[in-house]
Formats: structure tokens, C-alpha cells, sequence
């Protein structure tokens, strides 16, 4: 769960000279402000998305547990250099990876020695988190995700802190309006670029005091249109995406002031559910990314031409449906995904034996090709069963630990139950999920043992 | 006196997909290949820059983004890794170069005498960025010439595009004026491909050939009637259509690089020497080059 939101600039001006600027100095009071906040949250992760780290290939999340160099910032390099050692959650930023490919998303756990860690990212952090008492998971900004595309990928953040059990806190690293002065000035002739930018971060900052997160997310098009917005105001579309797009929220602005003529704010964003949930959706719910719809990337035509490479690739994924990699579980036997989300929860098809890629069966097939009936292990299917549903749901960012319900279909009750119920009781003796047991004539396969499931997501 | 001259501008784009399709022992990642069009497009290049005397190479970075003006490398030595935070799974490489620091200052002082708002970048802990290693890696991977490198100063696109162009002719005519006063004889790099609209997802096997177009047949035919200008020595036609071109074909011709090329080697009139086009990840990418001593002998035979 998300116990706090918090929005903060990327420019490292606080971070590398507060004493050139009064504004630099309060804004760097002001992180120092969120980051008193964060140390008493009960937090135990720092989740971050930077404008600055500007991405073209889906979604990168930083898997590397100890990035570490000295860093210049590309226009700021006379104000020195910011070396850094950060702390980053690598299991949770692989959860993450997983969730967003459940939800349709290209996402990336990248993991490099020396990878650029961007100037906002390494402020945000230093500040908010001096002593790296809090892991982090860095997330890109992708510089062609539209709103709903962005929204989507907040929601794989909180799948992954659900399936990883965390509690975290929100940075959006962004500036307000995003016009700079285009020359290098005295640093005490810092001010807003014009006036009108000034009013419209004002206008902001006057909402998100008022907790209406989800309202500015709506707007952000129009400020951006109208004010520079930095990166079209894709921080904000993803802050509101994790805090759970609604108005509830009490906010703070701790600063806000200029960073060479551009508006940059700390502002903090904590529940207050007391106050007026209600929003107003402009557009519809979105749930999974369903890619570019074919236009861009040649579509069926290309997938066709080579089906065994785009069945290893991340599939598109319409109206919940999860579609697991080829290499991860069995081909689907007909026109059905591997699974569907459905608000919190995840139905997963009827699933078997066969191996992914092979569609061996463990244990062997209950026929012989000429369709004779033949010795089988019904153990190995039944296990092999279950660590097929395990991977399906691990890759939708659930666990088997999540199943709240499974019903379970045997060729040969007499046959197979004991053998059947000895591998079940050893994966599920401790989730106690409910469970129904059922003979059936046949399977669509040459198998013995499918099971159904319900997970939470 | 002044003795310096422009001998060669190239059109140099930077995917990094070029290096890591050739795996020179300063990438890390190891590829199978791919890409050769644009490849075999650089090796035709170099044959040609092998055959031109040149002391400095100067190049104009997309990635080298800057909004306080133009900045220039001014450190003499620069070393360290280069991993790119688009496609660190392709470029990991460990770079060394000199830096021509007295043309730096040449043509920050050329800049300043024209309004321009220049800065000498000359921190030496500076990362330098992967547009600039790439396009002159490519152009010269023997890296036995010092560098310029200039920043893309996309402050004024930000207005428009027309504004954003100005700005860079005027620094075209600063460069050209300083290496005209510091007597070098100096290779130009516009590193920028055409269109450039990626993809947005990446193959399992990033040098997978069946998977490469052009994103859209839109941007294709933008590039080629860019192309066939530069062909026929319609420089200053191309100026003209170019925010045009930026506009329509989402173009890297944004971060001003091919501008500042064309203002800096006056608007050349001979034809440019294309020699390769292709796309990489969806975008537009053209090797083009402007040799003086090849283009004008040239001209000189067909009349």
C-alpha cells in the first residue's frame, strides 16, 4: 500500500547550491520537511518515477540493489559533481517488472554497472533519504505513454506492493511549469519565467493543497498546454494512478519556488479518506495497456511472419486478459488467455500438466497415440499442474499464496485422489484455500489432472 | 591570416545498435549482428574521411541536452563508461578522447560575438554523453583525433521550431568562423537520424532483422524527399522545409544538430553522397556526407 504521495522537483540546484538562492534554500528546507515526514511513515520503500529519466522502450525500472558513480548534470556542471551510493529494493523492482507485464506493459528491470542514474533521482533520494535507511525502486518516464498508458503502469506499482506485501511511499519527480531562462543567469535573479507560469503552478498547488490529486491528473493537459508542463505532466497521471485516482488526500505544500525560471514545489499528500472521495472521470477506467493497436509496429503482419519469436514476446493484453509467456507455461488450447483480472482478483483458466514450450507431460499422457489407455503418474501431474499456475500467477505479479479458491477436475477419482491430495496438501496445507473436487469423463488433452483457480491480484 | 576550412560534414546518426552490431572490444555487449545497411553505409564513409585530411572532429549531440544555452566539452582528457539509459542492454562502453580544447574556446568566444549564450563545460568528472561517443566511434574508431563536442541547446524548439533552427544556423556560422581563425581543418558530425518515432517495445533478440521497418510509411516518404534534397545540393531548400519536416516526422532534426551542420558548411550546393538509409527500431537514419574535395571535384567533372 501507499502511505504517502509526495511531489518534488528534479532540477539539482536545492541539492547542489541552496546557498546561490533563498528559493533554492527553502526548497531543500522542504525536502528536508518530507523527509521528517517519511522517517516516521512506517515506510519501507521509496517508490520513485522521474521525469528526467526519460525512457523510449516501454518502462525501465532500476534492478541494480547498489547503483554507484559520480555524476554530472548535463546543464549544472559548473555547480559540481553529485556522487552517489543509493539503495534500490531489486526483488521489488522484478515484482514490478512481472505486474506490468501482467497488465500488458513492456517493462524492464535493468541491472548495470555504472547506468546513469538520472539528476533528479539522485537529489530526490539524497535528500529524502540521506543515509539510504529506506530501499528505493526507480521507475522511467516513457516519453510516448499517454495517460492511460501511464495510469496502467501505477497500477503494476501497486500490484507489486500487494503481491510483495510492502508499504511505500510515492515520489514523483517533476517540475511544475517547465520554461527555463535559455541562458546561464545569477543565481539570486532566479524567479519564474513569467507571470502566467507563476499563476498556473499557483493553481496547482491550490488543488493538490486541497487533496484533489485525481483533478489535477485531469487538468495536467491543460496546464502542460498552457505552462510548459514538464514531460506533459506524466508524474502527475502516475501519482494519481498509485494513490488510487480519487480527491481523498490532505495536502501540504512544503515549498515552492523557481528553478532557473522553471516552478518547482515539495509538495506532501497524505490519505484523508474523511474528505470527498468522489471523482469525476473524464475518460474511461483503464486497467491493462493494449498496445499501439498494431498501427506502429506492423501488427498482425509481423507476428505472423514469425510466430514463435512473438509468442515469446510480451503480448498485448485486452480487457484484463493475461496471456503468460510461451516459455513461462502451456499454450492455451483454444481461444482463451491463461487468465483475466478482474478488479482484485485474478481467474485463471483451467490449467494442466504440459510443459511449457514441449507440452510434455510429467508423468506421462493417460493414452497412447493410437488413443489406448496407458500407465501414468498422477503425483507428477498434479505437481506439475500447480507449478504451472504457480509461474502463470508469479507472472501477473500474484503468488500462490494468493489463491483464495480452487476447483480441481479428475479423470479417475478412484484412481488418483490419494495421489492427487498428497502433492495438493504439500503446496496448499498452509494457504487453506477452498477447494472442489470434481470426476469428469475427459480433458481436452491426454491428461489427468487440470485445476481452475481464484487469486487475489 | 585565416587558414582553417570545413573539409568534410557527414550526417553521423547514433543508435547505438550500430556499435553493438559490430562488437568493437570497447562494448561490452556481444551482438550477431545487424543493421548492415547503415553499417556498410559507415564503412563507405570512413573510406571516403580516409582519403580527406582532417585534424579535429566536431559533433553536435542530441544527447547532450542543455536548456542554458550552448555548451562545449573544454576538458583536454575524458575517459570513463558510457551506458545508455535507453538501451543499456546494447551500449556499455568505455571511452577515452582528447578534446580540442583551444577550437572549444574559439568558438565559444565566435558564439558570445554573436549574442549566443555559450558555456565551456570543464568539469572533469563530466559523463560525456552516447550520441557523441557513437557517431564519432563510427566515423573514426581508430579515435586518433581530438574531439569538439557541442550540446544541443533545444531551448528555443521549445517556441518553435523556426526559432530553434535560427539559433542553430547562428552557431553553425560560429563554429565555421572559429575553425576558419584556428587554422584547423575539421570533420563535421550532425549526429541525428531523419524521423524518428520508435517503437516501443524491443525484440526478444534486439538484432532480430524480421522485425525492423520504418514505423510508418509517413516518415519514410518524409526521408526520402529530405534525402533527395540533400542529393541534388538543395541545402537552403532543405532549411526551408525543415520545421516542416521536424514537425511531421517527429524528427531528432529538433535537438538542431543537421541545422547547425548545413549553416556550418554555408549551405553547400554540390550533392551530398548518401551512403546508407535505414531504420533502426522504427526511426529514420541516413549516412550522408559533404567532402568538399570529392563534392566540388565532382561538380567540376559534369560540367
Amino acid at each position: 500500500m501507499i502511505l504517502h504521495g509526495y511531489i518534488v522537483p528534479g532540477r539539482p540546484l536545492p541539492l547542489l547550491a541552496p546557498e546561490k538562492n533563498p528559493h533554492w534554500a527553502e526548497l531543500r528546507r522542504g525536502f528536508e520537511q518530507a523527509r521528517e515526514e517519511i522517517k516516521v511513515s512506517g515506510a519501507d520503500l521509496i517508490l520513485l518515477y522521474s521525469t528526467q529519466w526519460v525512457n523510449v522502450i516501454g518502462h525501465q525500472i532500476q534492478g541494480d540493489p547498489n547503483p554507484e558513480w559520480v555524476h554530472v548534470d548535463q546543464d549544472f556542471h559548473a555547480f559540481g559533481t553529485m556522487p552517489y551510493q543509493l539503495r534500490m529494493d531489486a526483488d521489488f523492482a522484478k515484482a514490478f517488472e512481472a505486474a506490468g507485464r501482467g497488465r500488458g506493459l513492456f517493462t524492464r528491470a535493468v541491472s548495470y554497472k555504472g547506468f546513469p542514474i538520472d539528476s533528479g533521482t539522485i537529489q530526490a533520494l539524497q535528500l529524502l533519504n540521506p543515509d539510504n535507511a529506506l530501499p528505493a525502486c526507480v521507475v522511467g518516464c516513457n516519453m510516448y505513454a499517454d495517460r492511460a498508458e501511464t495510469i496502467v503502469l501505477a497500477k503494476a506499482a501497486v500490484d507489486a506492493l500487494k503481491a510483495t506485501g510492502k508499504k511505500a511511499v510515492a515520489v514523483a519527480v517533476t517540475a511544475l511549469s517547465n520554461r527555463v531562462f535559455p541562458r546561464m543567469i545569477d543565481p539570486k535573479d532566479d524567479r519564474l519565467y513569467s507571470a502566467k507560469d507563476d499563476e498556473w503552478n499557483r493553481k496547482l498547488l491550490e488543488m493538490l493543497e486541497d487533496g484533489r490529486v485525481e483533478d489535477v491528473s485531469q487538468v495536467i493537459r491543460e496546464f502542460s498546454q498552457q505552462a510548459s508542463g514538464d514531460q506533459r505532466g506524466r508524474a502527475f497521471w502516475w501519482l494519481s494512478g498509485v494513490l488510487g485516482q480519487h480527491n481523498g488526500y490532505a495536502g501540504k505544500a512544503l515549498a515552492y519556488g523557481p528553478l532557473w525560471g522553471s516552478g518547482a514545489a515539495v509538495v506532501s499528500l497524505s490519505p484523508a479518506p474523511e474528505r470527498n472521495l468522489s471523482r469525476e472521470f473524464d475518460e474511461g477506467e483503464v486497467e491493462t495497456f493494449g498496445g499501439e493497436r498494431g498501427v506502429l509496429a506492423g501488427g498482425k503482419t509481423a507476428e505472423a511472419s514469425a510466430p514463435a519469436a512473438a509468442a515469446a514476446a510480451p503480448k498485448p493484453v485486452s480487457s484484463g486478459a493475461i496471456h503468460t509467456s510461451a516459455k513461462k507455461a502451456p499454450k492455451a488450447v483454444g481461444a482463451y488467455p491463461h487468465a483475466r483480472r478482474q478488479g482484485d482478483f485474478i481467474f485463471v483458466s483451467g490449467i494442466g500438466p504440459r510443459q511449457p514450450e514441449t507440452d510434455e507431460i510429467p508423468g506421462g499422457p493417460v493414452r497412447n497415440a493410437d488413443g489406448a489407455p496407458r500407465d501414468y503418474d498422477a503425483a507428477a501431474q498434479t505437481k506439475a499442474v500447480i507449478e504451472n499456475i504457480k509461474a502463470i500467477l508469479e507472472d501477473a505479479g500474484s503468488s500462490l499464496d494468493a489463491i483464495v479458491d480452487c476447483q480441481c477436475f479428475l479423470i479417475d477419482m478412484q484412481r488418483d485422489f490419494k495421489a492427487f491430495n498428497e502433492v495438493y496438501r504439500q503446496y496448499f496445507e498452509g494457504i487453506q484455500a477452498t477447494r472442489t473436487t470434481v470426476e469428469v469423463r475427459a480433458l481436452p488433452t491426454p491428461i489427468a489432472v487440470e485445476m481452475k483457480v481464484i487469486a487475489k491480484a | 591570416m585565416s587558414t582553417g576550412r570545413i573539409v568534410a560534414g557527414a550526417l553521423a546518426p547514433h543508435p547505438p545498435h550500430l556499435v553493438y552490431a559490430e562488437n568493437p572490444p570497447q562494448n561490452e555487449p556481444r551482438s550477431e549482428g545487424g543493421w548492415e545497411v547503415l553499417r556498410w553505409g559507415y564503412e563507405r564513409l570512413r573510406k571516403d574521411l580516409a582519403k580527406t585530411d582532417y585534424d579535429v572532429i566536431l559533433v553536435h549531440s542530441p544527447h547532450w541536452k542543455t536548456r542554458t544555452g550552448n555548451h562545449l566539452l573544454a576538458v583536454p582528457q575524458l575517459s570513463g563508461l558510457s551506458v545508455d539509459p535507453i538501451f543499456p542492454n546494447l551500449f556499455r562502453y568505455t571511452f577515452d578522447m582528447k578534446v580540442d580544447v583551444e577550437l572549444a574556446k574559439a568558438i565559444h568566444a565566435e558564439g558570445q560575438a554573436r549574442k549566443l549564450e555559450m558555456s565551456l563545460m570543464e568539469n572533469p568528472e563530466f559523463r560525456v554523453d552516447y550520441g557523441t561517443i557513437i557517431s564519432c566511434h563510427l566515423a573514426n574508431p581508430a579515435w586518433d583525433k581530438p574531439i569538439v563536442a557541442v550540446s544541443s541547446n533545444s531551448t528555443y524548439f521549445d517556441f518553435s521550431n523556426e526559432m530553434g533552427q535560427d539559433e542553430m544556423a547562428r552557431l553553425g556560422e560560429a563554429t565555421r568562423a572559429a575553425i576558419e581563425q584556428t587554422g584547423r581543418k575539421a570533420l563535421l558530425l550532425a549526429s541525428c537520424s531523419l524521423s524518428h518515432r520508435h517503437f516501443t517495445t524491443e525484440s526478444e533478440l534486439p538484432e532480430d532483422m524480421s522485425k525492423e521497418h520504418i514505423t510508418h510509411h509517413g516518415q519514410y516518404l518524409w526521408d526520402m524527399r529530405v534525402i533527395e534534397l540533400m542529393k541534388q545540393g538543395r541545402t537552403r531548400e532543405l532549411m526551408d522545409i525543415l520545421p516542416d519536416f521536424t514537425e511531421q516526422a517527429i524528427s531528432e532534426t529538433k535537438d538542431g544538430s543537421l541545422a547547425w551542420l548545413l549553416a556550418a558548411l554555408d549551405y553547400p550546393s554540390f550533392p551530398a553522397e548518401v551512403y546508407g538509409y535505414g531504420s533502426v527500431i522504427g526511426t529514420g537514419n541516413a549516412v550522408v556526407g559533404w567532402i568538399q574535395s570529392i563534392g566540388t571535384a565532382n561538380v567540376a567533372n559534369s560540367r
